[in-house]
């Protein structure tokens, strides 16, 4: 017999386990999830676009990339030039880590390398326009340091979160 | 040909919005439940002083934390202020851009569960190292 929650996806089932927190904590105390929801339309509301520009990019990777061009740029193929292209596309996306699992999940299927999406997720931390603000309060010479140590350390988290996925995966296999 | 590339460009479409929206608005719901379970006067209360320990605090919380990257940077300041130390803040706000705790269930469903784990785990140890060595070096210059 199929498992029902099989068909279901797993997708489905983590929302609806959300959801079911929100049943029961509106159970306990109705006021916290009418103000938890207040902020989940404010941060929709403000995600939209960001998810309009980040689904415009899947549609045109699926349009104009194929696994061969993926692989060359990004991929095991793209020996020492995928590095920048993953740290610079890094620091210039914009919006909130999760609204770029789509895409990235689309290139992995076309064969991005692990190491370069570790290292995309990682440098998203490095926000340009925001850097006046750490300047105010943790001071320039900090914000440099920090910063530059961020995009190096970038480059180990990459290499090691590859090698160890693939070992897991020889041992599990 | 190319009229073939487009639908199959739009189906490609289609299936990552049915796959990745329900994650998606998941995970906006955990992050508005947190930010109204976890009032930001919250952080200011969780460091002991200890100079081993508060780094390791940071990191902790910072990797539980979610929301803007901004709200880290002011929560931050505010704890820099109130006499928290400079090595914990930066293990609690390099902590809170680069893990996430929130997003995992989105991050495993859609990129795999290891890769997920191995990120979110290599990051954290990562976050307390950038931390220590950014005070180390700093200290260098003056």
């Amino acid at each position: 017999m199929k498992n029902p929650l099989k068909k279901i996806g797993a997708n489905w089932l983590f929302l609806i386990a959300v959801a079911l927190l929100y049943l029961f904590l509106g159970l306990w105390n109705l006021q916290i999830v009418v103000s938890a929801l207040e902020v989940f339309l404010v941060l929709l509301k403000k995600m939209l676009p960001i998810l309009g520009v980040v689904f415009a990019l899947v549609f045109l990777s699926n349009l104009f990339l194929n696994p061969k061009i993926v692989s060359r740029y990004l991929g095991k193929g793209s020996n020492i030039r995928g590095w920048p292209v993953a740290i610079v596309a890094g620091i210039l996306s914009m919006g909130p880590i999760y609204l770029w699992y789509p895409l990235l999940g689309e290139l992995k299927a076309k064969g991005m390398r692990d190491a370069l999406i570790a290292v995309f997720l990682y440098n998203r931390a490095v926000k340009i326009p925001l850097i006046p603000m750490m300047i105010y309060y943790f001071g320039l010479r900090v914000v440099v340091i920090v910063t530059g140590l961020m995009i190096l350390f970038s480059i180990g988290n990459g290499l090691i979160v590859e090698r160890l996925v693939r070992k897991e995966g020889k041992t599990g296999a | 040909m190319e009229s073939s590339r487009w639908k199959r460009a739009v189906r490609g479409l289609l299936n990552n919005i049915k796959m990745s929206s329900p994650i998606l608005l998941g995970v906006l719901l955990l992050i508005g439940l947190i930010n109204t379970l976890v009032p930001k006067e919250f952080f200011s209360r969780i460091f002991t002083g200890n100079n081993a320990l508060d780094p390791l605090i940071g990191a902790v919380f910072g990797s539980i934390a979610a929301g803007n990257p901004l709200t880290s940077y002011l929560i931050g300041g505010e704890l820099l202020i109130s006499g928290v130390s400079l090595v914990a803040v930066l293990a609690f706000i390099v902590s809170w851009v680069t893990i996430g705790t929130v997003q995992l269930p989105a991050e495993s469903l859609m990129l795999g569960r290891k890769f997920a784990l191995l990120r979110n785990g290599i990051s954290f140890l990562m976050a307390i190292a950038i931390a220590v060595l950014t005070v180390l070096i700093s200290g260098l210059f003056g």
